[in-house]
């Protein structure tokens, strides 16, 4: 600890820092850069939702004023949730992308356990049909009007909805060997005049048409992603995604566990974004609690959460380029991201899962080497980024697969909800750490890298700029840790007050938000994530029609999608 | 010709690798039954092929996976073993390294990939979540332990498990590998037991398309 | 200079002379002989190939490649090979099994015949005919026939589009690699592999001969002839990323190894069709007025060139593999048609102007 500059915090805001890019962009919004006060325990908590209740008739004419009216183009999250006697219910987030401050949370529910319908809001915001799909599929409500009403992550053949808090799962639903039935068909429930519903049947490929199944094992969906893609020659017509081949039912254990032992699940989501998920979850239940977390702490999280995102974007352009079948650039990319292990494995003990955060801190302090190390670390980063560029963006058969593939417009990625780069590539400003910052992201200047082309191209820069950024980020801090506890004193068992709180963190590939209610026991009542990969996933039909078989992996690899993370 | 109890792995000396006892219960069992000694050398030089020349199928389901990359990446370096021909086709793989959760959903899927798979074939479970469930034996979608579906040779425990240990699992595996029989073992050329049925269901398709 | 004639005609003599056999029978039992060396000279190259690639690559990746079998790895490719002579070969339900099990014997056999073309040294050439530039060419490409019965008998939709991809991609090259060769034929004035060795030797390497259109010529052809041996950055047939293992997904066992041996097997021939029209084949470097250069270079045996330059373009091939993204499906269609078939069109022209005015050297 000898060799730490003992500035104090004030003094680490000093602008002593290396300017190397200026941000071009005006500083984030302003209410988001004061200081956070510490929450005394009667005031709402920071992050607390109190979502307004609209009934089940009321909502199609509410959300069509929000969304076309008021501006809300952003459907952040859509949530189910089973509040026993109360009903089966949704929860929705929303947000303008115009004026990031304005969000609204709704919340409707319906008591019929039998046979729960709810009207669909698919046709005014793209995501919301993958949304809806995950909600019957784990709750078994249906959406009145939804053109595509089927199981998204658990078999066909699925007894009950495991999510519900009565569902007697593992009784139901034995291991079963046979092959997944995959129907042809699909349906729709539609609202009559008179109140009843009826049901249609849609087929969703043509008896002639020719579909390859690209997954669930193939080399280049990063995972097991199964798309179901019917050809036209080379051309692709159309790409209907199954998932849920590692779904592990995460958002369901949690309810069972205590808040400590819900961490541990998190890095296991996204574990390219290990760092950011836990630490996602540790301030949502911090902030609920009323928990202030030390300077030190905020800072170490913040190195911790750049220098994870350098490694997942190292890791996107290795697989990237592994894709495209330049192996030789996927051995250079992961020849540097050893360099990051090995950081993280001095302070974590882990290269992959690292179990770093905690509630009210973080596990140990860090390494003495850390400082040193990382300092490294920077200069080096920045000339293996030249290489980069020498051996792989430069490269003439790159730059004709990725220019204008996969093209997304601004409006398709807010409409999809796809954060993280993908949305910066098509000049959506969706940075969390811009739009509401947390940690210490405050205290440092940084851009947020964004271009206007949308294609596979302008995905593929924003990533290496971004590293380059986040290489900014940590030398801004990385000499101005400041003293201060590295863990909180917390009580052995810890309650979170009843309500629902939001959290969210810019994860390596987009945001990542915590759901979080609580009826003021141990163990949550219910935890959801918003999974940065499934409105990636889901715009993949958009973004791959009428491209080739070839182009659905650099638009596949482009938008980097983590498995794990979009099945939970 | 008896088996030769302690296979050489370049290296590491027989005493150094865990759980020697299963292994020696392993090979007085196919010592058990004797070999002639020309069968044994000719069998001696195929398993010194086998053991030395594990393709991996590339079947990754999630974190183990990212460790698997960086095992065959350039600071640990598998090809020097010569198993970095990772195949896409579970037809010329020979080992299956399950690194990842199976999920309920994707059992029968790991299990038509096995089959798939040509003699002999090897299966290595990696990782906490293929060995047991790891921390997600209480859920609904998940098979604590892959051995549920198909049968393990190695299992490398580790949540991930570090490259090191995935390189003396594969080890592992070769010392298994080297005290196989071959002749009269694997390989094989058994009767297909569907074919009869096969070939009548294929008929019924046939004239029901003519119908139509 | 050494030549192999020495070898064949004792040989002969032996068979004839010694032996008393009648001249049908000598040449029965050296056609044999010659095939079983083909056979054995060809799996030696395949697992020196092998071996060399993976080091190579092993080397542009800062890694080691095969170490622990044998020294260096050395014996890897051997323990390869075991392994692969003793796996199941499986055979698919509802396949034309037939065709399914002939499509790999196709692939091996052209590359075999097209590997027999090659003159290895002056005097050692198997196949040599007056018109071995058209024999060749036509060998070479009942290949691509056993690549399409493998796609289309495997009853797999990814092996059905690698086999179309590679039935066009092949066909298309194919135009490039006649054209260049018929651009150097205009310059050697013959189609006789051993002569046009043969002329190497005396005028210089054709690839100084011909200056700038033997240069366009000679890179075109390394770029045509890569993409006849289905490598990167032209491997999409088998692209691993989109096709799993493209025509081969339903191979196991030793038909899988037979398209592995010819893979590596065109990459060899690919590179030596390249040293002969283009690099002198056998012939050794000469430059005018060096006697006592040309006389040390003279003193190298005629195979040892060969190889070496062989393998010199071999490596050449692997750089370029290791280091380029792959293409595009419309891309390798549109860079053969738009771009390299005119190309070398004009140059044949341009040779042609070259030859009758006589500005070669």
């Amino acid at each position: 600890m000898n060799d730490m500059n003992m500035e104090k915090k004030g003094e680490a805001q000093a602008a002593a820092q290396p300017q190397a890019a200026q941000p071009k962009a005006a500083p984030a919004a302003a209410p988001a850069a004061a200081r956070p006060a510490a929450a005394a325990p009667a005031q709402p908590a920071k992050n607390q939702i109190e979502p307004e209740c609209v009934a089940p008739e009321a909502l199609r004419e509410r959300m069509e004023t929000l969304k076309n009216k008021e501006g809300y183009d952003f459907l952040e999250n859509l949530t189910g949730f089973d509040w026993e006697a109360d009903g089966l219910g949704v929860v929705y987030q929303l947000a303008s992308t115009a004026d990031p401050s304005r969000r609204v949370n709704l919340k409707t529910l319906t008591t019929d356990r039998e046979n729960p319908y709810l009207p669909s809001v698919a046709d005014l915001w793209d995501i919301a049909n993958i949304y809806e799909r995950e909600v019957y599929d784990f709750f078994g409500i249906r959406f009145t009007g939804h053109p595509d009403m089927r199981r998204i992550f658990m078999r066909e053949d699925w007894v009950g909805y495991p999510m519900r808090k009565d569902d007697e799962t593992e009784k139901n639903n034995p291991l079963r060997m046979t092959p997944e039935p995959l129907s042809d068909f699909t349906e729709t429930y539609t609202l009559q005049s008179d109140g009843t519903v009826t049901k249609s049947q849609r087929r969703l490929f043509e008896e002639d048409e020719y579909v390859v199944n690209i997954g669930p094992q193939h080399p280049s969906t990063h995972g097991v992603l199964h798309f179901r893609v019917s050809l036209e020659g080379e051309k692709i017509k159309k790409i209907d995604p199954v998932l849920g081949y590692i779904h592990r039912g995460v958002e369901k254990i949690s309810e069972k566990m205590t808040y400590p032992q819900t961490l541990a699940l998190t890095d296991r989501l996204d574990y390219l974004g290990a760092m950011q998920n836990r630490h996602a979850l540790c301030m949502c239940i911090e902030q609920a609690m009323g928990v202030e977390v030390s300077d030190r702490v905020k800072v170490i999280r913040t190195i911790m959460d750049e220098l994870q995102r350098i490694d997942s974007h190292i890791l996107f352009f290795s697989c990237l380029c592994q894709d495209l079948g330049a192996t030789t650039a996927f051995l250079y990319g992961f020849r540097d991201r050893e360099q990051i292990l090995d950081i993280f494995e001095e302070t974590c003990g882990g290269r992959l899962i690292l179990n770093y955060n905690t509630i009210g801190g973080v596990m140990a302090d860090i390494h003495p080497n850390f400082q040193k190390r990382v300092k490294a670390f920077i200069p080096y980063m920045r000339k293996n980024i030249k290489e980069y560029h020498d051996i792989f963006t430069g490269n003439v058969i790159f730059q004709n697969r990725a220019k204008g593939v996969g093209v997304l417009t601004k409006e398709q990625c807010i409409s999809f909800g796809c954060t993280g780069g993908t949305g910066r590539a098509a000049g959506w400003h969706n940075d969390v750490r811009k739009l509401r910052p947390y940690a210490a992201y405050d205290r440092v200047q940084f851009n947020e890298v964004v271009r206007s082309e949308g294609d596979s191209f302008a995905r593929y820069m924003i990533r290496l700029d971004e590293i380059l950024e986040s290489l900014n980020i940590i030398e801004q801090l990385i000499d101005n840790i400041p003293e201060g506890n590295f863990q909180e004193k917390m009580k052995p068992i810890i309650k979170v007050p009843e309500g629902l709180y939001y959290s969210a963190v810019e994860g390596s590939r987009g945001e990542f938000g915590v759901l979080l209610e609580s009826k003021g026991d141990k163990s949550p009542y219910r935890l959801h994530y918003r999974s940065t990969g499934l409105p990636l996933v889901a715009v993949m039909d958009t973004a791959c029609r009428d491209n080739m078989i070839a182009d659905l992996i650099t638009i596949g690899g482009t938008v980097d999608y983590v498995v794990p993370d979009i099945d939970r | 010709m008896a088996i030769n109890k302690r296979p050489k792995i370049k290296s590491i000396p027989y005493e150094e690798f865990k759980d020697n006892e299963t292994f020696e219960r392993l090979v007085a069992e196919l010592n058990a039954k004797g070999t002639n000694v020309i069968v044994r050398k000719l069998d001696e030089l195929i398993d010194w092929g086998r053991s030395n020349s594990l393709w991996p199928l590339t079947f990754a389901t999630s974190c183990c996976g990212i460790e698997f990359m960086a095992v065959c990446a350039a600071r640990y370096d598998i090809a020097r073993f010569g198993f970095e021909v990772t195949r896409n086709s579970p037809r010329q793989a020979d080992v299956i390294l399950v690194s990842g959760t199976i999920t309920t959903k994707m059992a029968p899927v790991l299990r038509r990939l096995y089959d798939q798979m040509a003699d002999p074939k090897y299966v290595v479970a990696v990782g906490g979540c293929a060995v047991s469930g790891g921390p997600f034996t209480k859920s609904y979608h998940v098979v604590n332990g892959v051995d549920n579906i198909i049968p393990v040779d190695v299992y490398v425990p580790g949540c991930p498990p570090r490259p090191e240990s995935f390189l003396y699992g594969m080890m592992q595996l070769q010392r298994k590998v080297k005290v196989e029989n071959f002749f009269g073992t694997t390989n094989r050329k058994e009767k297909d037991p569907y074919r009869d049925t096969m070939a009548e269901k294929a008929e019924e398709i046939y004239n029901e398309e003519e119908q139509a | 200079m050494f030549n192999f004639d020495i070898v064949t005609t004792w040989l002969h003599n032996l068979l004839t002379g010694t032996l008393g056999l009648p001249e049908w029978g000598a040449i029965l039992t050296e056609s044999i002989l010659v095939a079983l060396a083909i056979i054995t000279i060809y799996a030696v190259f395949a697992i020196v190939l092998i071996y060399m690639e993976r080091k190579v690559c092993a080397a542009f990746q800062c890694r080691l490649g095969p170490m622990r079998v044998g020294p260096w790895g050395t014996l890897q490719v051997f323990s390869d090979v075991f392994k692969m002579l003793t796996k199941e070969i499986i055979n698919l339900r509802q396949t034309d099994l037939f065709l399914h099990n002939l499509a790999p014997f196709l692939v091996v056999t052209a590359s075999m015949v097209t590997f027999a073309c090659l003159p290895w040294n002056a005097g050692a050439h198997i196949l040599d005919f007056n018109v071995g530039v058209f024999f060749f060419l036509a060998i070479s490409s009942i290949g691509v026939v056993g690549i399409l019965l493998a796609g289309w008998s495997s009853n797999n939709k990814y092996s059905l589009i690698g086999a179309m991809r590679s039935g066009a991609q092949i066909i298309s090259y194919e135009l490039s690699i006649g054209m260049t060769m018929l651009t150097m034929i205009c310059l050697t004035g013959t189609m006789q592999f051993s002569e046009i060795c043969a002329d190497q030797a005396v005028n210089g390497w054709n690839i100084f001969r011909g200056h700038l259109p033997a240069v366009l010529a000679f890179i075109i052809y390394l770029v045509a002839g890569n993409a006849e041996c289905n490598r990167g950055p032209f491997d999409l047939p088998e692209s691993e990323s989109e096709l799993t293992a493209g025509y081969h997904t339903e191979y196991s066992g030793m038909h899988f190894g037979y398209y592995y041996l010819a893979e590596y097997l065109n990459l060899f021939i690919c590179a030596g069709m390249a040293s002969t029209i283009f690099l002198g084949g056998w012939a050794p470097l000469h430059i005018a007025g060096l006697e006592g250069f040309n006389g040390v270079m003279d003193a190298v045996p005629g195979f040892v060139w060969f190889l070496g330059k062989t393998f010199f373009v071999v490596f050449l091939l692997m750089w370029l593999r290791w280091t380029f993204p792959r293409l595009r499906i419309d891309q390798i269609l549109s860079l053969e048609w738009k771009y390299l078939v005119p190309i070398s069109m004009v140059n044949l022209v341009l040779m042609a102007l070259v030859v009758s005015m006589g500005w070669h050297f």
